[in-house]
């Protein structure tokens, strides 16, 4: 039915040597990422997302770092290539779009041939003048007006919408099949963001782009996501299609996030629903699940961790670990009027 | 000067015709002026007792520069700035002191607005013994109060800033802003840098204490859901000029002014089946 997976990560753990001791920043992730799929990893801060996309592109790699697991692309496996193949890899295969476009660019090099640089630095045998070239059409593509002109400029010269559309311009430079994308609009206003969303939609569409979208922002997800991976303290506690999560949510983390967002399209709560207490340190994590300690519905099972696995007795993709029957949490997801979006009746399905 | 007095009728902030320009210098030995930045250029808004105002507005839309210049941080280029019926655009520090009680400040970054050097229980008791209204025993009282009014525990007195997360440092800073029982408190962002789990937490704190205290709070931010979840009324700022003003639910649901309707068109929408509908529709 659906296409082989173009990115395959399986039971991936990172582990951070510290001062303060062993630091398991990611534990256990896997999914699967087809071609023009846009998979979004959404978490807060200290979740594992970003370390996930950065141990996926090798550049956690050090010698404080113990990295377990597999990661393949088209069945090659990253993790164990050397640096030279992920250095060719990076841009090549696997384009990547960060946070803040101001620190990603060099200041006194002029934009144009920062990317020109990076085509060349990958295809020696490509001339100034053509990728030169490229890089007007690759501007043009990303929506940086004027492209004839705006690749001698520097990145001051830009405002922050327009340098992120240059890093996107930079991460299709060499036509990967992947792009991992660390929250990029976060840094940026939203009617630029709506700009960013749109652009990315686009190149998904037309490319058949494989997208990995990391974010804490639930309502960029349901605007661009088809899938999503829940984050929290390095595990996955919850995947699905964008449909599953919003609307048939299973864990209480998942419809603790959704229920504290806050909606213009609706009348307005008196109170907004918030998730208590804080996310546990990584060097101090409960026993067991470890949102229990700021978990209402915590009970005597808890204390042990349960498996990421399909509760659901007809969606075999949507897995969540908690404990409780899915007949258990729509009783208390109800009673808790927590959760921001009615359950339908039925979940629909692409 | 004094005229209007501080009578319970009159809004315990006026802000009218505000402008903040920046001058652009340019030169080798002796600067020229050769243009200006606009920053606030023209603004007026009020806030009433216990009222909460929100101020909406993309970067660069003057939003922060408009309430540094209402307390005074920078000095208003012009305009008129009216605290309880006082007329305290140009005020001098020393004549701002007194004033400081009444009005305060929450800032966006915890990370940056707590002295990494001082204990929890000086950085919350530091207005207090600066406008000599407590000390000794009874300062250390009055701090372990306001730490458990705003979430924390009176032990927490002896720590330091390090020590506590992004939303607790948070609520240090709100514990801070309320020491000496202003009327007036100016939230920059003051929800933006947190963890989204905790937002919900900081905004509904801010709620409580308002209904507790009557504050008033001029609430500053670029995410219009949480403003519109938190003011009464909201004025949406765009490039040093308010667009449009209104009452919240008025202003999001039935926007007049182009910006405004750009603005909350831009919102993503948290729920797939809404926002593919606004895809069609577009």
């Amino acid at each position: 039915m659906s296409p082989a997976p173009l990115l395959s990560v399986r039971d991936l753990r990172v582990a951070f040597a510290t001062e303060a001791g062993r630091l398991q920043a990611v534990d256990g992730v896997s999914f699967d990422l087809r071609p023009g799929e846009v998979l979004a990893i959404v978490g807060e801060s200290g979740s594992g997302k970003s370390v996930t996309a950065q141990t996926i592109i090798a550049l956690t790699r050090s010698n404080n770092a113990r990295i377990e697991g597999s990661v393949k692309l088209g069945g090659e496996e990253l993790l164990e290539a050397s640096d030279a193949t992920m250095r060719r890899l990076r841009g090549e295969r696997i384009g990547m779009v960060f946070q803040d476009p101001m620190t990603s660019l060099n200041p006194v090099y002029r934009i144009g041939n920062q990317i020109v640089e990076a085509i060349r630095a990958h295809q020696g045998s490509v001339g100034k003048e053509e990728a030169r070239q490229r890089v007007v059409e690759l501007f043009e593509a990303v929506g940086i007006p004027d492209p004839e002109r705006r690749v001698d400029a520097y990145p001051h010269e830009f405002s922050g919408g327009m340098r992120q559309r240059a890093m996107i311009a930079m991460a299709l430079a060499l036509e990967p099949e992947v792009l991992i994308a660390d929250e990029p609009t976060t840094a940026l206003d939203v009617t630029i963001q709506a700009q960013i969303l749109r652009l990315l939609e686009d190149l998904n569409r037309e490319r058949g782009l494989a997208t990995i979208l990391i974010t804490h922002d639930l309502g960029v997800v349901a605007e661009v996501a088809d899938r999503v991976l829940v984050m929290y303290a390095g595990k996955v506690v919850e995947q699905g299609t964008l449909d599953e999560i919003f609307y048939d949510p299973q864990h209480p983390y998942t419809w603790g996030l959704i229920g504290s967002l806050t909606r213009l399209d609706r009348p307005r709560p008196h109170r907004l629903p918030q998730i208590a207490g804080s996310p546990p340190s990584l060097l101090d994590l409960p026993e067991g699940c470890p949102f229990r300690p700021r978990c209402p519905h915590e009970f005597s099972k808890c204390p042990q961790l349960p498996g990421l696995e399909a509760r659901l007795p007809d969606a075999a993709d949507h897995r969540d670990r908690c404990w409780l029957t899915p007949e258990r949490k729509r009783e208390k997801r109800q009673v808790e009027g927590q959760i921001g979006l009615e359950a339908p009746q039925q979940v629909p399905r692409p | 000067m004094s005229a209007g007095g501080t009578s319970q009728g009159a809004p315990l902030l006026e802000v009218t015709d505000l402008v903040k320009h920046f001058p652009v210098k340019r030169g080798i030995l002796i600067d020229r002026e050769v243009d200006q930045v606009r920053a606030v250029d023209g603004v007026s808004f009020t806030v009433n007792r216990g009222e909460t105002l929100g101020l909406v507005g993309e970067s660069g839309s003057g939003k922060s520069t408009a309430c540094r210049a209402v307390l005074q941080l920078i000095k208003p280029t012009s305009g008129s700035v009216r605290f309880e019926g006082r007329e305290i655009a140009g005020l001098g520090r020393r004549q701002m002191r007194p004033l400081r009680r009444e009005m305060q400040m929450i800032f966006q970054d915890p990370y940056a607005s707590l002295n990494p050097r001082k204990r929890i229980g000086q950085i919350v008791g530091d207005p207090l013994r600066r406008q000599g209204v407590a000390k000794g025993a009874d300062l250390r009282r009055q701090v372990q109060e306001l730490l458990e009014r705003v979430g924390l525990a009176g032990e927490h007195y002896n720590r330091f800033p390090h020590e506590f997360s992004g939303g607790q440092r948070q609520r240090i800073g709100i514990a801070r802003a309320l020491a000496l029982k202003p009327k007036l408190v100016i939230c920059d962002e003051p929800v933006s840098a947190l963890d989204v789990s905790i937002q919900a937490q900081i905004v509904n704190l801010l709620d409580d204490l308002q209904d507790e205290l009557g504050l008033a709070y001029l609430f500053v931010a670029h995410d219009i859901g949480v403003v519109r979840h938190i003011s009464d009324r909201i004025a949406v700022m765009n490039v040093g000029r308010i667009v449009e003003q209104g009452s919240a639910d008025q202003v999001c649901e039935h926007p007049e002014d182009d910006y405004t309707k750009k603005l909350l068109a831009a919102v993503p929408i948290p729920d797939p089946r809404e926002s593919r509908e606004r895809v069609r529709s577009r």
